[in-house]
């Protein structure tokens, strides 16, 4: 049923008895045209795309747990277009059009707020490589401002300019960088996939690829064989795990990122603001929750928690920026995995296996290139060619040295972009 | 209304506090929250969504309703639970979340709307058109969304953070928390009790009961007193807010919050407490009863209601009703009775349910309410029909929830115990945590006694200590029977999370539209998600989700308890960051004299370093930056270059550990030499550069860059110990001990001549060990200025002396000291690079020096280096930059196009790393990147900058603008 | 998370810095097929359990630590001097 104000209207007066099921659970059959491992946002998206761009709805979504409960349920819900680099730089532009466009396209408010995000620049060295970079975003099509301090203080009045301790010089201001709510991404799209015809699959855990000679025939699961011709790994977080079914040693490390929560305010904080020195970055959801995070733990995990002196470091960059925010409570933290890469950038490519593709390496980029990655991904297993705006995002790149995208310049050490 | 003769507070101390600017009285040992019941105030704030009229629910730090604004302009502490603020005088509370008066709130038109506000509608509307989300729609919902202010003034509250150290840490001093610190004092264990409320005690303090014969509050008051003998840390006012690894809990103790803020005392000290064992004694929740309209002020717990009695001597009402289907109604339907309290009814639905007391016992259930800001009314529907009575408040228990989640902490689940409908601890969980009492599902006192033993017991082992015979006292072994009551089916909504308005019927829509998992119907409703996250609601909702969906409630499962198990404000855990208290400042040996030569400092790293040195009639900082530079280029200059990373390298392999790092070789380096040096990472990329002198056999002085320099020395370490363990090497950080100044120009051999004596005796990348005024000194000649350069290093202790003296002898022949705003010219002009050019991204080719990484031995990064996306010759390169038109400026940051191309991402040939004003050359200069490199000098390229809408035409030059055969640095 | 650090005793891991996994110790010969530097730069087993990671006593002792540990569970088991693994190469 298509969702608008009218049918809320309907609804209401009839005691909301007409809602349908989002999407419906059917149990997997034995064969599929395409099998996307991972229920999370980007393998939602990939079989939204096949679906909508490509026709191919013979396509089942392989979820362990629940739809939508990897990082696209457990991010900061930034969504933004603002990479340097050649390669990010044609991806999240894109991605931020889909964005435009999306809840129009899956008739479902995803509550996408281009409500401006502001980088703060705090040396001299740091406004020339924001200058490099906004030129960049604006060469690629997208916007970008350079800001004065006093334009910072026009923005955002309520940071400490006085005593901070590395003062603020300026910023980036990036007017159609916003955020959005997140796991409505992942439920529009699981609407709009099943829709198509797409099988959503919930609590069926991936345990074998089945590779012949060569080529990928299926997937075995908690729940029985699946044949597929094409299978698409994406799962975040878990790359190496499922990787290793086929065979394959990736270039990932796991790494815990911690994020928080206040309890909820009136509004007080109105774009999504960084603040490079401090690994500190917060906006405020539409519920008044200061949504805010900061560096990784640094240490390999899956466990989904971090510990104390990252969420000290973090709370301590929020402090010495705006203690505006001081009396505002932590109300809950949590973790998610990233898939880290060598050079902080993703990989969305074929493998050694013919009909294996691979999605993977997302690091924190993850949650705003939802709708970017999916489109990619369903047009390089649709027409076999990669689209143009990922690729750059080849699996081989780290072996050869070309194209790396090292955004923070850290090298081929996982845990520092 | 107050009862005479109960209560724990002391009528001799009256206490003026305000709520929404009215006046009122309490007394000292009040909570807001029984100041307010005890003034017969029942409206107390707004729902989230509804706004629906909100009263006190609670006696504890679960309190859902009661959040109200603390104090005045920038001490204003918005969402404080009443239920745990102390009343001091001259407290000002304010309610929130409304438009206008609290009882006329004009957001409550939404209550009216509610049929079509239910779980999720924004996700179905709002969509149309697109362009009214940010200006129309959002900001709406944004402001009637949120709850309380934040003064939008800086924090300058003091709070602190400490870290404690244990053997045991008891969270909780209930009656299982107080026997489990005891048990654990008595074999001699290094205890901290750490407890949330004012006073420890728990649930005793709110019961009429009798420990060993004596009232429990007596029993409880001679506990700690024995505890206090034994040197038992007790924290009062400490919620321990989560369990990390490693046995690290982190807890908020409420300092000063209980007094007016002053400047004396922290308002919160956040704690790390490391300890090697954990008894959880935090007891139990606690739940509410969905039944229809169940959310009206006057509404509240059972147990509540027994806890104001007992601590506060205030009860909500005087005509009181209950509805339980389990004991505790009864047990305070008898407690108020004690007390005098006109106990209406007690309405529990079990068949077999039998009366405490005198008073009217009805089979049945609550089926809705009415009053329009507080409660007035009940109905109770029995086989027998309908009934409406009159009532001022009603206390509800549909059971205890044990508080699991520290359990949970580490990603451990709960599991489902049917014997007492709630969910209790798992079986294994955080390590070297024992839970006790109320919290593992034991709910009669002397149970809780007992199990406190012996989880002390259990811990005590684990530390290898032995538990004492302690006897059990005497106490009730009644645990109260119950049976679980979860919802009331009836007209009306009913309310499971009563601040963000989710109702029975919002969970079931969920489960209508396929939002079945646990995880899906709390992120669809956002039941539980609200300032209590769930305490009091979440239970309750999964059961009514199983219901929905077919499943029992183990079967359902719960979501995922995370830290913090109770707000901790941003003050208390960012703790003595505000200001400059966030890193650590480094400052140099001629800090003061820059500060008193007027010099603006700039952070570089986490050092301080002088821009420039202004001098009388210069009034814009390239005045004093072309001045310098003309200073140094002309006489000589004065730079303290401290920041540098210095590493001391000594030992027979200190040549061939130099010879890995570095991609040139070193080993052939003849003491008295000086060599520059590149170094990668050993994915090929540089790294660091810098030079390394030889100051004699085996002993050389590496320098690095001022921001690299924690990095280089983590690498050494790892190449020394990881790599190379075999190397009879040894090194370490000489940054702090060793003051360094650069002096620079024609005239720089004058003022050395002046300050040691005689002229140096130095080739250029020469050095020597020298004194000067008897104390050690090291003498390097290196030039990163392009003129004849000098370092003099002296002992730390020295430099302030060293640099006001340089400085003065500079200024008699015409220089000074010069700070980084001419550094930078001068290596521009000179094509130095600084990390502004290796950005982390660039290889040794790409800066020209592909030749100095040696064909003949390993060395980090020569592998990766090798790969054939970093030897392309289609890479950008190192280029010099000058305008056309030498008087325009070029922005660092530019892009750089060929020719006519359109300025897009797709036609980019390079971009600007670093630009500057050359006074020398009397243009301006940049170094930048370039697709051909230095194939392309003499041709042209655009730098275009979008952003600050320049574009200029640019020659293409070597990027040593000035003196390139080095005539000048050489000497 | 404590660090038993063989020079230190157990210490508060905010004082160590941690890297990656401890095959960063197993370098390659520098004229090594380019798939040996690629699987050491940045292939991973990146095992979901026990691990064997590199950690800096930065704050400390400076030394090098291979730290076992579960990247699960965080449950810390051991940790050795990484100059010790070095040696015994």
């Amino acid at each position: 049923m298509r969702y608008s104000a009218w049918a809320i209207a309907r609804e209401g007066l009839t005691g909301n008895r007409g809602w349908r099921p989002a999407w419906r659970d059917p149990d997997p059959k034995p064969a599929y045209d395409v099998v996307i491992i991972g229920g999370g946002g980007h393998g939602l998206s990939t079989a939204y795309y096949l679906a909508r761009n490509h026709g191919i709805t013979n396509v089942a979504v392989l979820e362990k747990g629940y739809l939508g409960g990897g990082n696209v349920g457990r991010n900061t819900t930034i969504v933004r277009a603002n990479y340097m680099l050649e390669g990010n730089s044609q991806f999240y532009s894109h991605s931020l059009k889909l964005w435009e466009g999306l809840e129009a396209d899956l008739n479902y408010n995803v509550m996408h707020s281009q409500r401006g995000q502001i980088m703060l620049a705090h040396s001299d060295g740091q406004r020339d490589l924001f200058a490099r970079r906004g030129n960049m975003m604006i060469s690629q099509g997208d916007d970008a401002e350079l800001l004065d301090v006093d334009g910072v203080r026009r923005h955002l009045p309520y940071l400490d300019f006085e005593q901070t301790r590395f003062p603020i010089f300026g910023g980036l201001l990036h007017r159609r960088g916003g955020t959005a709510r997140h796991d409505a991404v992942a439920w529009g799209l699981a609407r709009g996939a099943d829709r198509r015809g797409v099988d959503l699959v919930q609590n069926c855990e991936v345990t074998g690829i089945d590779i012949e000679n060569g080529r990928v025939t299926g997937v075995q699961t908690s729940r029985g064989a699946i044949r597929a011709k094409k299978v698409a790994i994406v799962v975040a977080g878990r790359t190496g795990q499922i990787a290793a079914m086929a065979g394959m040693r990736v270039p990932i490390e796991s790494h815990v990122l911690q994020a928080f929560v206040t309890e909820g305010l009136k509004p007080c904080i109105d774009h999504v603001v960084s603040y490079g020195m401090g690994h500190f970055y917060i906006s405020q959801s539409d519920k008044g929750g200061l949504v805010f995070g900061g560096d990784l733990d640094f240490y390999a995990s899956y466990a989904q928690r971090g510990n104390l002196p990252m969420a000290e470091h973090v709370m301590e960059a929020a402090m010495t920026l705006m203690p505006m925010i001081g009396r505002a409570r932590v109300l809950r933290s949590w973790g998610g995995i990233m898939d880290m890469s060598p050079d902080g950038s993703p990989v969305i490519d074929r493998t050694h296996v013919d009909g294996l593709y691979l999605n993977c390496g997302w690091n924190y980029g993850g949650f705003k290139a939802v709708p970017g990655s999916g489109y990619a991904l369903a047009h390089l297993m649709a027409t076999g060619t990669p689209h143009d705006s990922a690729a750059k995002f080849r699996l081989d790149r780290f072996e050869t040295g070309r194209g790396l995208m090292d955004e923070e310049g850290t090298g081929a050490q996982h845990n520092l972009h | 209304m107050r009862v005479d003769g109960y209560g724990r507070i002391d009528r001799a101390r009256p206490l003026s506090f305000t709520f929404d600017g009215k006046t009122f009285t309490g007394f000292a040992g009040d909570t807001l929250a029984s100041a307010l019941i005890a003034n017969g105030v029942a409206l107390v704030g707004r729902s989230f969504k509804y706004h629906r009229p909100r009263g006190i629910l609670t006696a504890g730090s679960e309190e859902p309703n009661a959040l109200v604004e603390i104090g005045e302009g920038a001490a204003t502490t918005p969402n404080t639970r009443a239920t745990m603020q102390e009343l001091f005088d001259g407290l000002t509370a304010r309610s929130q979340n409304r438009l206008g008066p609290l009882d006329l709130d004009l957001l409550s038109v939404n209550d009216l709307a509610a049929p079509f506000l239910g779980a999720g509608f924004y996700y179905k509307t709002f969509m149309w058109p697109r362009a009214f989300w940010e200006k129309l729609y959002e900001p709406l919902i944004r402001r009637a969304a949120g709850l309380g202010r934040l003064s939008g003034q800086h924090d300058d509250g003091r709070t602190e953070k400490a870290f404690a150290h244990c053997d045991l840490l008891v969270i909780g001093a209930g009656p299982s928390g107080l026997m489990a610190a005891l048990t654990a004092a008595r074999a001699g264990a290094d205890v901290i009790l750490a407890d949330e409320q004012t006073e420890p005690g728990g649930r005793l303090l709110s019961e009429r009961e009798e420990i060993d014969g004596q009232p429990a509050a007596d029993w409880v008051a001679a506990t700690l007193s024995e505890l206090r003998g034994l040197g038992v840390r007790i924290m009062p006012r400490t919620t321990v807010t989560g369990a990390y690894d490693g046995g690290t809990y982190g807890a908020l103790e409420r300092v000063g919050l209980h007094l007016p803020e002053s400047a004396d005392l922290p308002r919160e000290c956040f704690w790390r407490i490391a300890t090697n064992a954990a008894v959880l004694a935090a007891g139990a929740i606690e739940r509410p009863i969905a039944f229809p309209m169940n959310d009206r002020p006057g509404v509240m717990m059972a147990s509540g209601l027994r806890s104001y009695l007992h601590r506060y001597g205030v009860v909500p009402g005087e005509r009181i009703a209950l509805f339980a289907a389990n004991d505790d109604a009864h047990r305070t339907a008898a407690d108020l009775a004690a007390a005098g309290i006109e106990v209406v009814a007690v309405i529990d639905p079990r068949p077999d349910a039998t009366a405490r007391g005198d008073y009217r016992l009805i089979r049945g259930e609550v089926t809705g309410t009415r009053g329009r800001r507080a409660l007035r009314e009940i109905t109770v529907a029995t086989d027998a029909g309908e009934e409406r009575i009159a009532v001022d408040a009603l206390g509800m228990s549909g059971g205890w929830n044990p508080n699991v989640h520290l359990t949970c902490h580490m990603g451990h689940r709960p599991v489902w115990d049917d014997g007492i409908d709630a969910f209790v601890p798992p079986e294994t969980h955080v390590p070297g945590l024992t839970v006790c009492g109320a919290a593992k599902g034991d709910f009669s006192t002397a149970a809780c006694l007992a199990s406190g033993i012996a989880a002390a017991s259990t811990a005590l082992s684990a530390l290898g200590l032995t538990a004492p015979d302690i006897p059990l006292p005497a106490a009730s072994d009644d645990p109260g029977r119950a049976r679980a009551l979860w919802q009331v089916e009836g007209k009306g909504r009913a309310w499971l999370d009563f601040a963000n308005d989710v109702t029975t019927k919002d969970v079931k829509l969920a489960a209508q539209e396929n939002f079945r998992s646990v995880e899906h119907m709390k992120r669809y409703t956002t039941q539980g998600m609200a300032p209590d996250q769930g305490r009091n609601s979440n239970i309750a909702a999964l059961a009514v989700l199983a219901d929905a969906t077919g499943r029992t409630i183990a079967e359902t499962g719960t979501t995922t308890y995370r830290p913090p198990f109770h707000p901790v404000s941003i003050a208390a855990m960012g703790a003595g960051a505000r200001g400059k208290g966030f890193a650590p400042e480094r400052l140099t040996t001629s800090h003061a004299a820059s500060l008193d030569r007027g010099a603006p400092m700039i952070a570089a790293g986490l050092w301080y370093r002088p821009s420039y040195f202004p001098r009388p009639g210069e009034n814009h900082w390239r005045e004093s930056c072309d001045r310098e530079v003309r200073m140094v280029r002309e006489a000589v200059g004065v730079c303290d270059v401290s920041t540098l990373g210095k590493i001391d390298i000594q030992g027979p392999d200190a040549g061939a550990f130099l010879d890995f790092l570095y991609t040139n070789t070193y080993s052939t380096l003849a003491p008295g030499k000086v060599r520059y040096g590149l170094m990668l990472r050993e994915d090929g990329h540089v790294m660091d550069d810098g030079t390394t002198a030889c100051l004699g056999p085996g002993r050389y002085v590496m320098t690095t860059t001022t921001a690299a320099a924690g990095q280089v020395m983590a690498h050494l370490d790892f190449v020394a110990q990881g790599l190379r363990p075999n190397l009879a090497v040894r090194h370490i950080s000489v940054t702090e001990q060793w003051a360094q100044f650069a002096v620079a120009g024609p005239k720089a051999r004058d003022l050395l001549a002046s300050v040691f004596g005689a002229p140096p005796d130095l080739p250029f990348m020469g050095c020597t060990e020298t004194t000067l005024s008897g104390t050690p000194a090291r003498l390097f000649r290196i030039s990163f200025s392009g003129e004849e350069g000098y370092e003099i290093a002296v002992p730390a202790r020295y430099g302030a002396g060293l640099f006001r003296d340089l400085v003065a002898r500079a200024e008699t022949l015409g220089g000074g000291a010069y700070g980084m705003e001419a550094l930078n010219v001068l290596r521009i002009e000179k094509g130095f690079i600084t990390h502004a050019e290796i950005d982390g991204r660039i290889t040794a080719g790409d800066l020209g020096m592909a030749g100095m990484m040696s064909k003949k031995k390993d060395f980090i990064g020569k592998a990766a280096a090798a790969r054939p996306g970093l030897t392309d010759l289609a890479r950008t390169a190192l280029v010099g930059l000058r305008p056309a038109v030498l008087e325009q400026p070029i922005l660092a940051g530019s892009q750089l196009y060929d020719g006519s191309d359109a300025p897009v991402r797709t036609n980019l040939k390079g971009h600007v790393t670093s630009a500057c004003y050359s006074p020398t050359l009397d243009c301006h200069l940049a170094l930048g990147f370039l697709a051909g490199g230095r194939k392309r000098i003499g041709s042209r390229v655009r730098a275009v900058d979008h952003l600050r809408g320049s574009e200029v035409i640019c020659e293409v030059i070597d990027p040593v603008a000035y003196d390139p055969d080095g005539g000048r640095m050489r000497g | 998370m404590r660090i038993p650090c063989p020079l230190c005793g157990e210490r508060d891991a905010r004082e160590f810095t941690p890297r990656g996994h401890a095959t960063l110790l197993d370098r390659p010969d520098v004229d090594a097929q380019p798939q040996a530097w690629h699987n050491y730069l940045h292939l991973r087993d990146n095992p979901a359990g026990e691990t064997r990671e590199l950690w800096h006593h930065t704050a400390g002792c400076t030394a090098w630590l291979v730290v076992q540990r579960n990247t699960i569970t965080h449950a810390i088991t051991g940790a050795s001097l990484a100059r010790e693994a070095g040696h015994a190469r």
